[in-house]
């Protein structure tokens, strides 16, 4: 009799546990709702003092642009090289210029260089964010009559918008360019047929727009992640190490789970 | 001196979650005086501050500054009222991506229209109150403790408020800088005409230069007075403070069971 109240005790507390924290999530992804709202709708000052914006731009644009180009560079390589092993069994080792062109466009561009942005400067986001509010120094701002969102959050917000969907669209270019480089340079596949099989293949609208979209969607979504961690981060060197790591993992989710979803309404085997 | 109130707070309650901070307090302060609240770590002192800044809300009574309920205010007029007022954070809380000139011009430039040579004027004007106009290209990292609290004294008077609250002007300095912004604290009131309120627990200090002080213990006003009533109070808690006394009204020992029985030691019976 004992044991089966203790354990009807042990079953409520876990489901309870369970309850608290669906409750919680839910409650958080309303704040940082909130917050992204209250972001755009504090966002006009900085549209008029655009060099706050620039200044953010290169922050985390200009700043991302060795990690992405390297790794754009890379990836190009390597599919190069594995779509070359495989095409040239049957023969086609001249569509490889399609093959890197359109996994790049559509796919690995926008989610590999949106992974790597927010690893590199969605983490820069939230730990100056969160070191700022650590040390008071949103505090003092706000003392000052100044707004920090509308001072702080939203140009960093916007520099992170606007630099996404050009790293990604760089990342693209630079991908097409390593493939390039293995399959004609170094295994000599006819140059050629490399470049007009890609012409012929790649649609602007259907694959490149699309792709752009995609990063822009990303650029949303791991800049505001960013940005609300930060500001939401515990002000101690803890809360701010917990708010940075959970800026690159829940961002890494999103942009995955997001990617198919937009996949799935963008490319449905329609071409 | 009823009329001439800057800041009056009346039966201010405060809580944070349920741990009541403040239990009605009753404070008033007048213009063109430096006053000190003091009193132990953890008693509510810088919540005071935050109440006035209207940085949080008293979930009973009232706080009035210059005639104005803060707590009743929208969110431009806080701003407007906060624009007349300057906080010194505890460790200065400067900008750390913004040089020594750009933060003491940092009001100046988000909440004026002022032509850029004038601001370089006032902000050197203000670099030099404190002494430290050969600084103004330095960055934060490469300030002492007490220079980076001048600048941010700086900073705060740049727009000659009305208003001064210093959070803990004296924690962590030597004595040098320790007398120098005690020194700087009484001057720039008397010279800007403001008001200052400094929450501390550095006695000596404080009852060097300020007019009035009030003690906060469980959060009601323990004492209040003068310095020269202050040093002759005999009232038990003033005096374990301001003589730094271990034990008396606040126990050396957090409430505790037993002592005995938390070692295990039981009266023995004979």
């Amino acid at each position: 009799m004992i044991g089966m109240i203790s354990l009807a005790k042990r079953i409520r507390t876990i489901i309870e546990s369970i309850g608290h924290r669906v409750a919680d999530s839910i409650w958080r992804l309303g704040c940082a709702t909130r917050f992204v709202l209250l972001v755009l709708l504090k966002s006009l000052p900085s549209f008029l003092r655009f060099h706050l914006i620039t200044r953010e731009i290169y922050f985390a644009g200009v700043l991302s642009l060795i990690i992405i180009l390297v790794s754009g560079l890379f990836v190009g390589m390597v599919l190069g090289l594995q779509g070359y092993e495989t095409l040239q069994k049957f023969g086609s080792e001249s569509a490889v210029g399609t093959l890197v062109a359109l996994s790049l466009v559509r796919e690995l561009g926008p989610v590999i260089a949106a992974l790597l942005f927010a690893s590199r400067a969605g983490s820069a986001m939230t730990a100056e964010i969160g070191l700022m509010k650590a040390t008071e120094q949103l505090a003092a701002m706000g003392m000052m009559a100044v707004d920090p969102i509308a001072r702080i959050v939203a140009p960093r917000f916007w520099g992170g918008v606007f630099s996404m969907p050009l790293l990604a669209a760089m990342f693209s270019v630079m991908g097409v360019f390593g493939g390039y480089l293995v399959t004609v340079v170094f295994i000599g596949v006819d140059e050629g047929s490399f470049w007009s099989q890609m012409q012929n293949s790649v649609d602007f609208r259907y694959d490149i727009v699309n792709g752009v979209i995609k990063s822009c969607f990303f650029g949303v979504v791991v800049t505001a992640i960013a940005v609300f961690e930060g500001f939401d981060a515990p002000p101690t060197a803890e809360g701010v190490s917990g708010a940075t790591t959970r800026t690159v993992v829940t961002s890494s989710l999103a942009i995955l789970g997001l990617d198919f979803v937009l996949t799935a309404f963008m490319f449905r085997g329609v071409s | 001196m009823a009329d001439d109130a800057l800041i009056e707070f009346s039966k201010v309650n405060f809580s944070y979650g349920l741990r009541p901070i403040l239990k009605g307090v009753d404070m008033r302060m007048s213009r063109g005086q430096v006053i000190a609240i003091m009193g132990g770590s953890g008693s509510g002192k810088t919540t005071l501050l935050r109440l006035i800044g209207g940085e949080v809300r008293p979930s009973a009574g009232s706080v009035t500054v210059a005639g104005q309920v803060v707590h009743e205010l929208g969110r431009n007029e806080l701003f407007r009222l906060r624009r007349k007022m300057g906080m010194l954070f505890q460790f200065g809380a400067l900008f750390t991506d913004l040089s020594v000139f750009d933060n003491v011009a940092f009001q100046m430039r988000e909440h004026t229209n002022l032509p850029e040579s004038m601001i370089r004027d006032l902000v050197l004007m203000k670099l030099h109150a404190v002494g430290l106009r050969g600084a103004y290209h330095l960055m934060p990292a490469q300030l002492s403790g007490g220079m980076a609290r001048r600048v941010a004294l700086a900073r705060s008077i740049a727009l000659d408020p009305m208003l001064m609250m210093f959070d803990e002007p004296f924690t962590g300095l030597d004595p040098i800088s320790l007398s120098v912004i005690g020194g700087l604290i009484r001057r720039l009131t008397d010279t800007l005409g403001m008001t200052s309120i400094l929450v501390t627990h550095d006695v000596q200090e404080s009852l060097r230069i300020v007019d009035y002080i009030y003690f906060l213990a469980d959060g009601v006003i323990a004492a209040h007075g003068t310095p020269d009533e202050v040093r002759e109070s005999k009232v038990p808690f003033v005096h374990q403070f301001i003589h730094g006394e271990t034990d008396g009204p606040v126990p050396f020992h957090y409430q505790a069971q037993a002592y005995s029985q938390d070692l295990g030691i039981g009266v023995m019976e004979r």
